[in-house]
């Protein structure tokens, strides 16, 4: 039996500066950017406004699709005003869709600021398509509205009720491990191959590439969080009686041996075979991340609020890329769920969360740090600023998790800064 | 309720936006709730502008609508006054706030902040982006236009010798080449001895429009923009307004002309000037020859649609087979200028409907937004973008105006580029078999990433949108059915005609009730329809 690794104390009991004021983040909307690539015959419709419909373009209209498979139901004026009955309207709107997109299996109602506010209730609407369109196409909803979520929350909110619909597991299943989060499929498969060498068994991801293939749920089902931002898919399927395995994120060799080591843990791996097993992940990483050491190693990073990947990021860059922490900003901390991450903080680590941006931006300047992780709101004015920065949703459109992406991570933040130089020296 | 998979236009708070941006001293403070700051991304990363948008938003949650987000707002505003000091600002409600009603305007009016402040009411559930642009644009003009002694009173004569000055109204941030259009516009007006008085709203401070009034007339732009405050200005200050928007080259000589004679100077040496434009001869020399009777399909915002159909017919030499706007405050010139050309106008911000109308007719070339990318590259047409909505790469760092003479320079190089050239279309009209060289392959000037029709466009479009039916009989073509030999001809014909040549095919065999297509009922067709 292996021990799981002990941690220290770091920044656990660390005091968190919240601020509230402009928030400068995307709504959860945009989560169906990277979602619908990854439930191939899922379709989003959002109930909202102009607004929605023109952020999506805005985020991924830069991809010419032939066919996305994400639209928006826009909410008119006799909408509003009583004079159409909203849900007559969106049951003609998604027949009209589902007769356009035959291959279509399940199709998510995504509910917008707009829609909450005029508790316009999806959940019923859900119901009542299914009860139409079953067994062909199944409807589920859940709100990706800017008031109740920032980004990535937006995928949580999905995979919650999607975790709801999870076929129970039989009486006596055999224990089994649920990998949840979004991750992209050639970090899924080198997870599969790494769980299958370790011996650990049967492993599920979730969610699926395809809605026909929801993986069971019960008493016997222990999962590991892939992704930070998952606080109400954890709390359903805790609820339906699987149990989270506390783990940091496998972000990272450190955080991917933890990360692995709590799945072979609960699988009774023996330490010798998880050495044999992940040496040689952990030896590539270590080789990939060498070169990109010298260029990070001592630099100062300062994180804007974003994505919740924040915490996970910091402790990577610092503990073994050597990068100094400004400032750690998150939308949301769970201290739970992050606990393993926040004892591997560097003590003192400044964290904040949530956001007052003009003020968050007066700290920045004032520190001048070497890099700045932040939205694309703020990227370019801050390198007009002769800042350089990273833009942050780069990170969760990239494959990042893993040994073998654990150089193509640390690449992410080198190269503004090799750029940077490049330039300067023209 | 409506479905869309791409919205031509944003909601109208981002026109709003979009004049804020574009002006300098000036404040917007937005109700709106988190996540709505997605907008600065146009600015910042569209057209990369490298500081963020002069928007302050209250970015309101759930947690806060049980509370008092009118005092959100307030504290918002007076943030936003006290950090960026500007000399005027305008405030308003993104559609959520709309919904919870906290009147930005009596708020902020109710802070008594010692700068004007204009209260901007955009029905979010009705009216879209070009229209908040033209009504943030109108109520700043009402508010601040100026001078004060000037308005409703007649301008004292100018000195003798004094150059005429006008107004360009029009111009805001992530517009579509807006940028250089006025260098152009400048340029062109300078050359006329006519000065520029003040560019707004791009490029204007609050206390510019205070000068607005001392112009002797107004250049329109772009009217979607525009009009509306042009016309108060004629009303209040007695300025006259252009109407000919100058993009070809035909418009920009009938826009100099009309300049002329609001002006009062001569534009004969402007208009004999034969090096201006290389546009006309390039379409004149006998390489262009194979353009001639290229059916495109035209669609955008009305200013650009029509100028474009214009273009396409008289200096391009093209046959315009459908025209449309997503316009619809404009919908009056489309169908003015559809009626020009015997098409039927296409009044629509339905992206299937759109859709289902270029698959009805099969053009040769698209000419639209970055939407109608989409749908080109879905039924492997060529494509050029001549309006808003546009993406980055139609931000370029490069001088493209689509204005004035280097402006039709621009157009023909766009245009003509997505097309084959001559000596290939002739090559493939006669021999198919090649193996890299083939009827189906892009054109080879594009290299790989260009449209090509790999699958023939399916007759009918998957979503049968009512527009579709009213054109051709397309639901009853089907009916007709090839013969594995007239088939097999009908292959033989390059990919760019295929698609119409089917079409007539059918509709000649079901107008004569014929069940089957054979190899004579094509060539009988194509005699049928042959261009007399």
């Amino acid at each position: 039996m292996i021990a799981l690794q002990p941690v220290g104390d770091g920044c656990v009991d660390a005091p968190v500066l919240r601020e509230r004021g402009q928030r400068e983040v995307f709504c959860g909307l945009t989560g169906i950017i990277w979602l619908h690539r990854k439930i191939q015959d899922a379709f989003f419709l959002i109930v909202g406004s102009r607004t929605c419909a023109h952020l999506m373009q805005s985020a991924a209209g830069v991809m010419i699709f032939a066919e996305p498979r994400f639209g928006t139901a826009i909410i008119d004026e006799r909408d509003l005003a009583g004079l159409a009955d909203c849900n007559a309207e969106l049951d003609r709107v998604v027949a009209r869709l589902l007769e356009r997109r035959p291959d279509i299996r399940m199709l998510f109602l995504v509910g917008s600021c707009p829609s909450e506010v005029i508790k316009l209730d999806l959940s019923r609407a859900a119901q009542r398509l299914n009860a139409r369109f079953a067994p062909a196409v199944r409807v589920l909803n859940y709100s990706g509205s800017g008031i109740e979520t920032t980004f990535t929350q937006g995928e949580d909110a999905c995979l919650a009720a999607l975790a709801a619909e999870l076929p129970a597991e039989t009486a006596g299943a055999a224990p089994s491990l649920l990998v949840v989060g979004t991750l992209a499929d050639v970090v899924e498969d080198q997870f599969a191959r790494l769980f299958a060498q370790l011996d650990v068994g049967p492993v599920r991801f979730f969610p699926p590439r395809r809605s026909g293939e929801l993986p069971a749920v019960g008493p016997n089902t222990r999962f590991l969080l892939a992704q930070p931002f998952l606080a109400d898919t954890a709390r359903v399927l805790e609820a339906r009686g699987a149990q989270r395995l506390a783990a940091p994120f496998p972000l990272g060799i450190e955080g991917t041996t933890a990360w692995l080591r709590a799945a072979a843990h609960l699988f009774g791996v023996g330490a010798e075979r998880f050495e044999h097993v992940t040496t040689p992940g952990r030896e590539r990483a270590a080789v990939a991340l060498a070169c990109h050491r010298p260029r990070l190693e001592g630099k100062r990073i300062f994180f804007f609020p974003d994505s919740q990947l924040e915490v996970p990021l910091a402790r990577f860059l610092a503990r073994e890329l050597g990068m100094q922490l400004v400032e750690v900003g998150t939308p949301y901390l769970h201290r739970q769920h992050l606990a393993d991450e926040l004892a591997w903080l560097p003590a003192g680590t400044a964290l904040s969360e949530g956001q007052d941006v003009e003020r968050q931006l007066d700290r920045c300047r004032a520190a001048r740090p070497d890099l700045v992780v932040c939205g694309l709101g703020l990227a370019n004015p801050l390198e007009a600023e002769g800042l350089t920065t990273k833009w942050a949703i780069e990170l969760v459109f990239t494959p990042i998790h893993g040994y073998d992406q654990a150089g193509d991570l640390a690449e992410l933040f080198t190269r503004p800064l090799v750029r940077r130089d490049l330039l300067a020296a023209a | 309720m409506q479905l869309a998979v791409w919205t031509y236009e944003g909601p109208p708070h981002v026109g709003a936006m979009r004049v804020a941006t574009g002006m300098k001293g000036l404040h917007y403070v937005l109700h709106a709730p988190q996540g709505d700051t997605y907008a600065d991304l146009l600015f910042t990363m569209i057209e990369r502008r490298p500081e963020r948008p002069p928007v302050t938003y209250t970015t309101f949650q759930a947690r806060d609508l049980g509370g008092d987000t009118a005092e959100l707002f307030k504290t918002a505003a007076r943030a936003a006054y006290e950090r960026f000091r500007p000399q005027a600002m305008i405030v308003g409600a993104s559609c959520t706030a709309e919904l919870i009603q906290d009147d930005p305007g009596g708020l902020a009016k109710a802070l008594d902040l010692p700068v004007p402040v204009v209260p901007l009411e955009l029905p979010s559930y009705q009216r879209k982006e070009n229209w908040g642009a033209a009504e943030a644009f109108y109520q700043l003009v009402r508010a601040l236009a100026g001078p004060a002694e000037r308005k409703g009173a007649k301008r004292a004569a100018r000195e003798p010798g004094t150059r005429p000055r006008c107004n360009l109204l029009g111009p805001t941030a992530l517009g579509f080449r807006h940028r250089d259009d006025v260098a152009e516009i400048t340029k062109l007006l300078a050359r006329l001895g006519v000065d520029v008085n003040v560019v707004a709203p791009m490029g204007a401070t609050p206390a510019d429009f205070a000068r607005l009034g001392d112009a002797d007339f107004n250049v329109v732009l772009y009217p979607e923009v525009a009009h509306t405050a042009a016309q108060w200005l004629q009303r209040n200050f007695g300025q006259p307004a252009t109407k000919t928007v100058p993009i070809g080259f035909g418009a920009t000589r009938d826009f100099v002309r009309e300049v002329a004679e609001l002006a009062g100077v001569d534009a004969s040496a402007a208009l004999a000037d034969a090096t201006a434009s290389r546009a006309p001869w390039y379409s004149k020399s006998v390489d262009s020859t194979y353009l001639t009777g290229k059916r495109v399909f035209v669609f955008g915002d009305a200013t650009h649609a029509v100028a474009a159909a214009r273009v396409a017919t008289q200096e391009m030499g093209f046959t315009v087979v459908g025209l449309g706007t997503y316009s619809r405050e404009f919908a009056r010139e489309i169908r003015a200028a559809a009626a020009l050309y015997g098409v039927e106008p296409l009044i629509t911000d339905d992206y299937l409907e759109v859709e289902a109308r270029v698959a009805a007719l099969q053009p040769e070339l698209v000419l639209g937004t970055q939407m109608e990318r989409h749908i080109a590259k879905r039924l492997g047409i060529p494509c050029a973008v001549i309006s808003a909505p546009v993406h980055v790469q139609d931000f370029p760092a490069r001088h493209s105006p689509q204005m004035g003479f280097e402006g039709a320079n621009v157009l023909f190089d766009t245009w003509v580029h997505p097309l084959m050239m001559g000596l290939e279309e002739h090559l493939i009209g006669m021999f198919r078999g090649d193996f890299e060289f083939h009827a189906d392959a892009a054109p080879s000037h594009l290299g790989r990433g260009a449209p090509a029709a790999r699958s023939e466009p399916s007759p009918t479009p998957p979503a049968a949108a009512p527009a579709a039916a009213s054109l051709e009989a397309s639901q009853t073509v089907a009916q007709a059915l090839w013969t594995a030999e007239a088939e097999h001809e009908l292959k033989k014909i390059p990919f760019f005609v295929r698609g119409k040549a089917r079409r007539n095919t059918e509709r000649f065999a079901v107008e004569r009730g014929l069940s089957t297509i054979t190899l004579d009922t094509l060539y009988d067709a194509k005699a049928h329809f042959s261009p007399r």
